[in-house]
């Protein structure tokens, strides 16, 4: 009974090792064979369009409300302190350093990181892969690495948007609903916003989290076991796994990035 | 190789995205295209800089002239040397006062200067004299307490 656990377990963490071993190795492959991506770049505008185009909406909407829920909570907040002129730099600093890569990324993950993993998953496991093989067209140079650098490649953008659609979400509630000063709520926010330090920061977050999503996403769709339930496994795991990747990576990259001036 | 409708909505995507850094850049962050590429370097001294931090706006009668570079503390004087990048095109005579002033009550402090009505100009390297520390709040309600304590007596 013991020596069956004892057993299990270690069969566990020699798995998640080699697990661990082979996405690596997938990473550098992906690297190794992005040549394709970018001399045939029309396979990359492809992907760009499923997973950069079709996230547009849910971004912008999502970013909208962000926006807007931090007007309204922020104003409640200054208003305490008579400092409501203060909300323009509140709403811009929370959007641009956190809210825009992070929220941007997890709404990238579970909208397109999903359906990399279904859509490599399933190719797999009707032996699509299998049969490009055959054909020795390599997978990876065909399907994975334009797939890597649409996401990497959309993640900023959609990132930036956000921040400048939540912005804008702010501004609505604050300035022309509330009727916070025009002038101070833009001044302010001007005046605190740093080009370098806050918004170029968050760009490369944003970058950071896109090639976090991307990778996870198409690891797990390749490593998915070719049936439906291990496709709807690896679905499941990969918006898990990136959502707390990017939790995760967002403290390390603000811990580096703002440590106090 | 043919144009596609793909590619319409992906230039779209791409546009998009851009104009949003763009906007943050210009309408939420202060990076202002007109840039100090001829600046030159002036030094002053204070007994206390407060909250000052480096890249603190310079101004003059209200207009930014220039940015804050470094701030040490110099080890014979034991006060805060505060070097400033100033705009070429603003020139300011030889007995400029400079003080640490705060945009509103808790807003974030920059250096005014103050020109004087010296004939000769200050020259790159060379030092404000006339300065005066920042307001320190602490200082100013424990001058106001003892004012008031003797007052009483």
């Amino acid at each position: 009974m013991i020596v069956e656990n004892l057993r299990s377990i270690g069969h566990r963490i020699v798995e998640a090792v080699w697990r661990i071993g082979f996405a690596s190795r997938f990473f550098f492959m992906i690297l190794l064979y992005s040549g394709t991506s970018f001399r045939r770049f029309h396979l990359t505008v492809k992907e760009l369009f499923y997973s950069g185009v079709m996230s547009l909406i849910i971004i912008m909407v999502a970013s909208m409300f962000v926006g807007m829920v931090l007007g309204l909570q922020g104003y409640e907040t200054l208003k305490r302190y008579g400092s409501e002129s203060a909300l323009g730099s509140l709403v811009a600093l929370s959007l641009v350093r956190e809210l825009g890569p992070v929220l941007a990324a997890l709404l990238f993950a579970s909208r397109a990181g999903s359906a990399m993993t279904a859509e490599i998953g399933l190719m797999k496991a009707t032996e699509q892969i299998s049969a490009m093989e055959m054909m020795a067209i390599n997978p990876l140079a065909r399907l994975i690495a334009p797939r890597f650098w649409a996401g990497v490649i959309s993640m900023p953008l959609l990132s930036a948007l956000f921040s400048a659609t939540g912005v804008f979400g702010g501004y609505v509630v604050g300035v022309v609903l509330i009727g916070v000063d025009y002038g101070s709520f833009w001044s302010q926010m001007q005046a605190s916003v740093d080009f370098q330090h806050d918004i170029m920061n968050g760009m490369i977050k944003s970058f950071v989290f896109g090639i976090a999503v991307t990778a996870i996403a198409l690891f797990e769709g390749y490593d998915a076991p070719p049936t439906a339930e291990g496709v709807s496994h690896a679905t499941t795991r990969t918006v898990v796994q990136s959502s707390l990747t990017i939790l995760f990576l967002d403290f390390i990259l603000t811990a580096f990035m703002f440590q106090g001036e | 190789m043919k144009r596609a409708t793909l590619d319409l909505w992906v230039g779209i995507f791409v546009v998009a995205g851009l104009t949003a850094l763009t906007v943050l850049a210009l309408k939420v962050g202060n990076l202002n295209l007109y840039n100090m590429s001829e600046t030159y370097q002036l030094q002053a001294h204070f007994s206390n800089i407060g909250g000052l931090k480096s890249k603190a706006s310079i101004k003059s009668a209200g207009v930014v002239v220039g940015r804050v570079d470094k701030i040490t503390l110099d080890p014979e004087r034991y006060e805060a040397r505060v070097t400033m990048t100033i705009d070429k095109h603003f020139q300011f005579p030889k007995d400029t006062f400079a003080n640490i002033l705060t945009s509103g009550l808790l807003g974030e402090q920059y250096i005014g200067l103050i020109p004087g009505g010296d004939e000769e100009l200050l020259k790159a390297g060379d030092e404000i004299k006339k300065t005066q520390s920042a307001v320190v709040l602490e200082d100013l309600i424990s001058k106001f307490l003892y004012s008031k304590a003797e007052e009483t007596q």
